[in-house]
């Protein structure tokens, strides 16, 4: 055997040990990351496992739809709406019909408002199961996130009764909804609300009280209310901190003011608060839906607006002027009147808001959204500043960012 | 409960002719102002003791290409919880000087409100902290909410819809 000659360069002696250099660590967290839920991505500096700093890169998704509303007809833009909040696309859908109507100035019927209210109430159920049963996920609990699938399912399909799609709904017409509700979505309805409550229940007794659940939830990422509204907080994320702003309440749109429900406040706007705030939300919008559908007025279910709304089928066989306005619709040659409205609704993730300017033309001159998830997910990094990283997951995870509503 | 009446004439109080052309589309207190007296505009709401306009709901920009001086306006959505009014305020820039004070000193949602407005007007917005395109990759070199890009690759005749008034 050669002699091998071992030397001992690599062991310094202990007289001149290297001075050490403390070095920050650079995380990527993203863009395709499954605890991120949305493709964005964080660029992470970590002291051990803190967090000092962090840094977003956003607009992976996006699909320049405030450029392509420029082109397109006001009906066709509504395809564009339920892209944004994918978890609850009807919302979307009738903010963005609201806006048109104020900008038109259509008056929707009672019985249309009423329909809305349901469907835009269990779009925020199912928003908020979604984020409420994530957040079980990311903290270990597993089985929560299952048994509250299966409702979100139930939701879909009253979806699918009610417009014929489950996730990009393309829900109700510029004057009203498409058609009215059929028996068996009304039946559908029922059933929900009498089922739902057992399983929200169920989902309440996994993790409200749960020890770990609060270990890992409570005083993370905190927000006070006065940096919450700096960074223009709306929604359930404001809630959680304090403030009792809710767009239904304080700007009542599509009747709302018929219906009672309370609006729950957190204190602290931790991770917990959130989770609790989105959890009674999601009985209060139970509670509407109740109060809605037991009270379903009576009469049309879209707005006397021959120019606007697509008439029925049958008149379009038989009457000429039914004939010329289904032409002039389906074409998109309608022309809106010149104005510039804003219109906001309270969406999942807070004040959805639409800004058109249109000039008289058959599409707007200019429609911007106000997308919730946009504005708030800039607070990201100061809120877990200081966090460990798992700790920065739920955080991310309870502010429920929609990746198709942060890029649009 | 304030009226628009109200605050547009602590505003005229206040600020003399740098605010103008009042407008009330749908009821919304509408206003212009110049670059040089917005922040003190937004100041002066924010730190008001009765009005207390503390919230901005929102900043976007839009391109008139027709305006001569006057192509691009960035505008303002401000929100008053305590007593449920909200405005808008708007800003005219021309096109060979555009740009504008960050207003992210006093709302730290305009941070990113503003990158947008950059990354698709191209609008300076002067002070701001990072100003680098935030949905577009950094490495487009136009502004595309601009006018003059059509969605539509403007050479392709099959696709002409002139029949029906595009």
């Amino acid at each position: 055997m050669a002699d091998i000659e071992l030397l001992p360069h690599n062991v310094p002696s202990q007289t001149e040990l290297p001075e050490l250099v403390e070095e920050l660590t650079t995380l990527n967290l993203g863009p395709t990351h499954p605890a991120t839920h949305g493709i964005f991505q964080n660029i992470l500096k970590m002291d051990g496992e803190k967090i000092v700093s962090g840094e977003q890169t956003i607009g992976y998704i996006h699909r320049a739809f405030e450029k392509i509303a420029e082109r397109r007809p006001f009906y066709q833009i509504t395809t564009l709406t339920d892209r944004m909040n994918y978890c609850s696309s009807p919302i979307n859908n009738l903010g963005w019909h609201m806006t048109v109507e104020k900008l038109l100035g259509v008056e929707v019927p009672k019985r249309a408002q009423y329909i809305r209210v349901i469907m835009m109430e269990l779009a925020r159920i199912t928003d908020h199961i979604i984020c409420n049963s994530i957040l079980g996920v990311d903290t270990g609990a597993f089985t929560g996130f299952l048994y509250v699938m299966q409702k979100r399912e139930e939701v879909y399909e009253i979806y699918e009764e009610v417009c014929g799609a489950r996730l990009t709904t393309n829900m109700g017409r510029l004057g009203g909804m498409e058609r009215d509700l059929s028996n068996t979505a009304i039946r559908k309805i029922h059933e929900f609300i009498k089922s739902f409550p057992a399983v929200l229940r169920e989902l309440e007794k996994l993790l409200n009280r749960n020890r770990i659940f609060m270990d890992r939830t409570i005083n993370v990422g905190p927000i006070s209310a006065e940096r919450a509204l700096s960074y223009g907080f709306t929604g359930p994320n404001l809630r959680a901190a304090g403030i009792d702003y809710d767009v239904r309440v304080m700007n009542p749109y599509s009747s709302y003011q018929d219906f009672e429900f309370d609006v729950p406040i957190g204190q602290s706007g931790d991770t917990f608060d959130r989770y609790m705030v989105r959890n009674e939300e999601m009985w209060q919008s139970l509670k509407i839906v109740e109060q809605a559908i037991n009270n379903l007025p009576e009469g049309p279910y879209y707005a006397d607006a021959p120019e606007y709304y697509l008439p029925p089928k049958d008149e379009v066989y038989r009457n000429m002027e039914a004939l010329i306005y289904h032409f002039k619709i389906v074409m998109g040659e309608i022309d809106a009147p010149a104005g510039e409205v804003y219109h906001a609704v309270e969406g999942g993730n807070g004040e959805l808001g639409f800004y058109l300017i249109s000039d008289g033309g058959r599409a707007p001159y200019r429609l911007h959204f106000r997308r919730p998830s946009f504005i708030y997910y800039q607070a990201y990094p100061e809120m877990c500043k200081g966090s460990t990283l798992s700790d920065a997951i739920l955080t991310m995870s309870s502010l429920n960012v929609i990746a198709g509503e942060l890029d649009a | 409960m304030l009226t628009n009446q109200e605050v547009a004439e602590a505003l005229l109080e206040k600020f003399g002719d740098q605010v103008f052309d009042f407008e009330e589309p749908y009821g919304l207190l509408t206003l212009s102002t110049t670059r040089e007296e917005i922040l003190s505009i937004l100041g002066f709401l924010r730190d008001h003791k009765t009005y207390q306009v503390i919230f901005m709901t929102d900043l976007c920009g839009i391109h008139y290409p027709d305006n001569q001086g006057k192509e691009f306006q960035v505008v303002y959505h401000l929100h008053s919880f305590i007593h449920n009014f909200r405005l808008r305020i708007k800003v005219s820039l021309a096109e060979s000087d555009l740009h504008i004070p960050t207003a992210t000193g006093l709302f730290a949602c305009a941070n990113w409100m503003e990158r947008e407005t950059y990354d698709f007007y191209g609008i300076l917005f002067d002070g701001h902290p990072n100003l680098v395109r935030i949905l577009n990759i950094e490495e487009m070199d136009y502004f595309p909410m601009r006018k003059e890009y059509p969605m539509e690759d403007a050479t392709r005749e099959d696709k002409t819809d002139a029949l029906f008034g595009r």
